[in-house]
């Protein structure tokens, strides 16, 4: 068995990125099927234009409109592509010298295998028919290839002043061994802290490191499912990727025995009767539904008995 | 050894806003450096070396975008570093700025700190699920809400004290034409404004903006050329755990250390009398106080009394955030350095119509993470003797 | 300029790390040893900063429980890059020269294999016109990677040789994550992965992390008889854009090489130098750019084809040389770090068994 839990995490969001003028003049032309380039300081076109000048610093404004055809500067074999990739399947990345450019630029070459392409190559902008003003209106194909549609006209005229970028990264996620083990006991329905040997302070969640002496912390403490409110905000604010409907309690519990407060929810009490130093205690999910997770434990509830008194949860403020 | 004279001679930031759908990041950037260099009467190929600060690559989901700005922000063919200390990222950036001066490794240095929000959303890209762990995180607001209802328990003020914070803060932000909320705002419509995290309330909170700030900072001869530098008279970081076995996270530690060690530094001893205007990092109302504790301008639970009274306000004992604040601006990690930088135009007598009169000691400070990382800075409008 | 020494180095590579993306397990037991290296206890350090990515660990402030391994409580000194543990050397390094600190223990960390890495690589790209495409990490090298072979620059025998010294002197370091040397012959038999680019071109995707201990003066001298100290120490940017650098070049790479050798007397006479080279070609662009000695040892640790731990593998650079002027093998050592596609961020730090103000 692994030491560490581990669970799979989407990082994803669909970035809107405004790009100011002179990335919108270039994206613009993508949208129109035409390369536009620029004129730096030192005599050279480049494309996709500098937003800056290399040389002078000033925003770039001397705009070159590029045929779709040029040279391969050099190139490499996609063997294994990864999701995102202009292909599915083994394809060429190449930097390619538009004619009447200086500079190369990246891009997708659409050729089958590594014997297809070569250094000096001729080849030629692929439009697609549905442009957007984006990288990926287009790729590249040899100069000698069938020849396809012209390109459809945009079907716009105001420039582009935004791109929408998807990022959509999977991870891997893996708890440290201490919280691993605390994961491990819930399945259980235990809550299993550990003694820190320096402080000795008992930490539910234990740690990789206790962040007082930086060891890590050891002896098992198992705790009581039932604890003290120490503070507490009411979320009213519905957000992107929220998993409780809003509004709801999150709180800050002492559980009896444990020398820090846990995060959860509170359940089964209005809203505004709910205080600080109030007696709570958990309510888990039927067995059937447990895994190695918090969340067995469904929420914390009153459990009826007098509040706290303040000295006993003062110091976890 | 004593550290280089170090003085902040030019200061720029943008026209902050939540949607600045006009410019590039890179343009945003440059926004703020090309006024900090005019200010300083400077060129880009001047500068030695540019330091560059951001909150986290989830916001914009470019992974170390200074890499993609380098020839934008002029810095090819130089020394670029980029640094990222959570919320106090500002200041840490201008602080680190500071250092390539103050070790006397260069002479003049450019740090440009922005985000731009707009390009993602900050609540999503600060509340990603960890698996396993129960979901209740709800960005910013729903971690500091807690904490803000332990110090209205620990120190017996008044409910309405976040109120007066923000409504001062946003009034404020009127005299400043690069605020990106410029309102005026009373007591009583902050404290009609809806709860979001309760106890923090919508106009108790900072927008989410898009923003850039750039300070020039330069070595004691190239200083002695400018009308008015603002001369660094110290500098601090400190930074403690987020969470810890009876961690006071009301008036954390490492707040109070790096305020003693600041005031040290800087030769202060009373800082509510030494300092005339304080630029703190407030994000949420009720951080007025809190800090204002933590940074010993008043005794523990005692900071809502300034506030009240109206000793925070431009004319009261100690001025905080004339230019509006956090809470009128937040391009997150821009804002640290937005505190120091006003701090540096209050000592340079160029804070335009939200200037504090006569203002010759000035404190930036910011902070981050689960209020745990801290960066500080005094400047003064004379060379420090010390 | 004050003399600062390495005076401590502690690290730990692996293909897959069982243990969180924050790292806190893996950074206690190096703080631990380079504390036995140095005798010291964490409150004789002055200063901390480390370097990592969010991007790396898949979460936004992924440092923030790092620095747990510490115990910060009371607070400490501490700052944080978005770069490589050799930026946040420097930094270190800067905060000593200034006379705040005299002590500083940098450290950088990162669990690659959390996520795709040359894809999440991607993301270091303009994020208008290349991000878009996902140009992965290997293909950008291999691009780079066939411009010196079409302009005969470098051959693949070449690469192949900076392959096989590698790997054979992998076997050697205990923390590589690949290592065993054949010969050339045998190496160009292998299969193309990213053509002109093989599998082993390019260096393995390495969770790890590292520490190093900075020491001023007399604090370098009480931990060792022979302090590494950094009598040179520079960094460089070029733009990222590809089509406007001479990719066939590092001119970073070059101008950090000449700013730090100027401090330190020049680099003809550096003994052994470690490349942060991830890919092959890459060690040949260094060694010219670094007008290094023709006898001058390269990457006798194996380098970073033998691993290359993200936002750690610069640092380790400088460690592994910082150890030869230790142990009396070297009295001059370079390390280098490099961030960013294609070399375009360098970094060199020359360290000598003789201070300046020695």
């Amino acid at each position: 068995m692994s030491r560490t839990l581990s669970a799979p995490v989407t990082v994803a969001f669909d970035y809107t990125r405004s790009v100011g003028p002179v990335l919108g003049r270039f994206l613009t032309g993508l949208r129109d099927a035409t390369f536009v380039g620029a004129r730096t300081s030192d005599g050279r076109v480049v494309v996709p234009p500098p937003e800056f000048d290399p040389v002078t610093h000033a925003a770039t404004t001397d705009f070159v409109d590029l045929p779709d055809t040029g040279t391969v500067t050099s190139w490499t074999w996609v063997s294994e592509p990864v999701a995102g990739q202009p292909f599915d399947r083994p394809f060429a990345f190449a930097l390619v010298t538009l004619d009447g450019a200086d500079a190369p630029f990246l891009h997708a070459v659409d050729v089958t295998s590594p014997e297809q392409i070569s250094t000096g190559m001729r080849v030629r902008a692929r439009w697609a028919a549905e442009r957007s003003g984006q990288m990926t209106d287009v790729v590249f194909e040899p100069a000698d290839a069938p020849d396809t549609d012209a390109p459809a006209r945009a079907t716009a005229d105001d420039p582009v002043t935004g791109i929408v970028t998807p990022v959509h990264l999977d991870y891997t996620y893996a708890a440290s061994p201490e919280e691993s083990a605390f994961f491990r006991g819930l399945a259980e329905g235990r809550i299993l802290g550990q003694r820190c040997p320096t402080c000795q302070k008992v930490y539910v969640p234990p740690r990789p490191a206790c962040p007082t002496d930086g060891v890590p912390t050891v002896e098992e403490v198992e705790l009581s499912d039932t604890g003290t409110v120490t503070t507490f905000c009411i979320v009213n604010v519905p957000f992107l990727g929220q998993k409780i409907a809003p509004p709801y309690v999150s709180a800050y519990i002492l559980l009896d025995g444990a020398d820090i407060a846990l995060q959860h929810l509170i359940l089964d009490i209005p809203v505004e009767e709910i205080r600080m130093g109030l007696r709570v205690k958990a309510v888990w999910k039927p067995r059937e539904e447990w895994g190695t997770t918090i969340e067995n434990i469904s929420h914390f509830a009153p459990t009826g008995d007098p509040d706290a008194a303040y000295e006993t949860y003062q110091h976890h403020l | 050894m004593a550290k280089m004279p170090a003085a902040v001679i030019g200061v720029g930031q943008t026209h902050h806003r939540a949607k600045r759908e006009d410019v590039s990041m890179a343009g945003l950037c440059r926004e703020a450096m090309d006024r900090a260099l005019a200010d300083a009467g400077m060129t880009l190929d001047e500068i030695d070396a540019i330091v560059v600060g951001k909150a986290p690559d989830l916001f914009e989901g470019v992974m170390m975008p200074e890499l993609y700005l380098a020839e934008a922000l002029g810095a090819a063919g130089k020394p670029l570093l980029r640094v990222h200390t959570a919320g106090s990222v500002g200041g840490s950036t201008a602080i680190v700025a500071s250092s390539l001066v103050q070790s006397g490794v260069h002479r003049k240095v450019l740090t440009v700190a922005f985000e731009k929000q707009s390009e993602s959303n900050a609540m999503w890209a600060l509340s990603v699920p960890v698996p396993f762990v129960m979901p209740v995180h709800a960005g910013a607001g729903g971690y500091f809400a807690p904490h803000v209802r332990s110090y209205i328990r620990r120190s017996g003020a008044p409910t309405h004290i976040g109120a007066i914070v923000a409504a001062k803060d946003r009034t404020n932000a009127l005299d400043n034409p690069y605020a990106h909320l410029r309102e005026e705002k009373t007591v009583d419509a902050v404290l009609a404004s809806q709860m979001l995290w309760d106890p923090i309330r919508y106009e108790e909170t900072c927008p989410s903006s898009d923003g850039a700030c750039a300070l020039v900072i330069a070595a004691e001869d190239v200083a002695a050329a400018s009308p008015n530098p603002a001369w660094i008279h110290g500098t601090v970081m400190r930074s403690e755990p987020t969470t810890a076995a009876e961690r006071d996270q009301v008036n954390p530690q490492a707040g109070r250390d790096a305020a003693a060690a600041l005031w040290k530094q800087a030769g202060i001893t009373n800082p509510i009398e030494e300092i005339d205007a304080a630029e703190i990092y407030v994000p949420f109302s009720w951080f007025e106080p809190m800090w204002l504790e933590n940074l010993g301008f008043a005794a523990e639970g005692a900071g809502w009394k300034l506030t009240e009274a109206g000793e925070t306000a431009r004319g009261g004992r100690i001025p905080v955030n004339c230019s509006g604040g956090v809470l009128s601006s937040n391009p997150i990690g821009a804002s640290g350095m937005l505190r120091f930088g006003e701090a540096a135009l209050q000592v340079r007598g160029a804070a335009g119509d939200h200037q504090v009169d006569g203002a010759r000691r000035a404190l930036g400070h910011a902070y981050g993470g689960g209020s745990q990382f801290f960066s500080m800075w005094v400047v003064g409008a004379d060379k420090p003797t010390n | 300029m004050r003399d600062v020494a390495v005076v401590g180095f502690a690290q730990r590579q692996l293909q897959d790390y069982d243990g969180s993306p924050q790292c806190a397990e893996m950074l206690v037991p190096l703080f631990a040893e380079c504390y036995e290296q140095t005798g010291w206890s964490k409150r004789d350090i002055g200063f901390w900063c480390s370097g990592s990515s969010d991007y790396l660990a898949g979460r936004s402030f992924s440092f923030v429980s790092a620095i747990d391994a510490i115990g910060v409580l009371p607070p400490v000194n501490e700052s944080h890059v978005e770069m490589d543990a050799a930026w946040a050397l420097y930094e270190a390094w800067l905060k000593i020269q200034t006379g705040e600190v005299d002590t500083a223990l940098v450290f950088g960390f990162g669990k690659a294999s959390a996520g795709v890495l040359r894809r999440t690589l991607a993301l270091q790209l303009d994020p208008y016109t290349m991000t878009p495409l996902w140009p992965d990490t290997v293909s950008i090298a291999a691009l780079q990677a066939r411009l010196g072979l079409d302009a005969g620059l470098w051959d693949e025998a070449a690469m192949a040789e900076v392959v096989n010294r590698s790997l054979t002197d992998a076997e050697k370091n205990e923390y590589a994550v690949r290592s065993g040397g054949s010969s050339v012959e045998e190496l160009l038999k292998r299969p193309m992965y990213a053509d002109p680019l093989r599998k082993h071109d390019a260096a393995p995707v390495t969770d790890g992390a590292a520490a190093i201990v900075l020491a001023a003066g007399d604090r370098a001298r009480e931990v060792r008889d022979r302090p590494a100290w950094i009598t040179g120490l520079a960094h460089m940017t070029d733009g990222l854009q590809l089509g406007t650098r001479d990719l066939t070049r590092s001119a970073s790479a070059g101008r950090a090489a000449a700013a730090a050798g100027a401090a330190a007397g020049g680099l003809g006479d550096v003994e052994v130098a470690e490349l942060h080279a991830p890919f092959s070609h890459q060690e040949l662009i260094l060694r010219a750019e670094l007008g290094l000695g023709a006898d001058t040892r390269i990457n006798p640790s194996g380098g970073a084809l033998g691993g290359n731990p993200m936002f750690t593998g610069g640092g380790i650079r400088i460690g592994e040389a910082a150890r030869r002027i230790w142990d009396g093998s070297a009295d001059k050592t370079l390390g280098h770090a490099t961030s960013g596609p294609a070399l375009q961020q360098n970094l060199v730090c020359v360290m000598s068994s003789e201070g300046a103000n020695n």
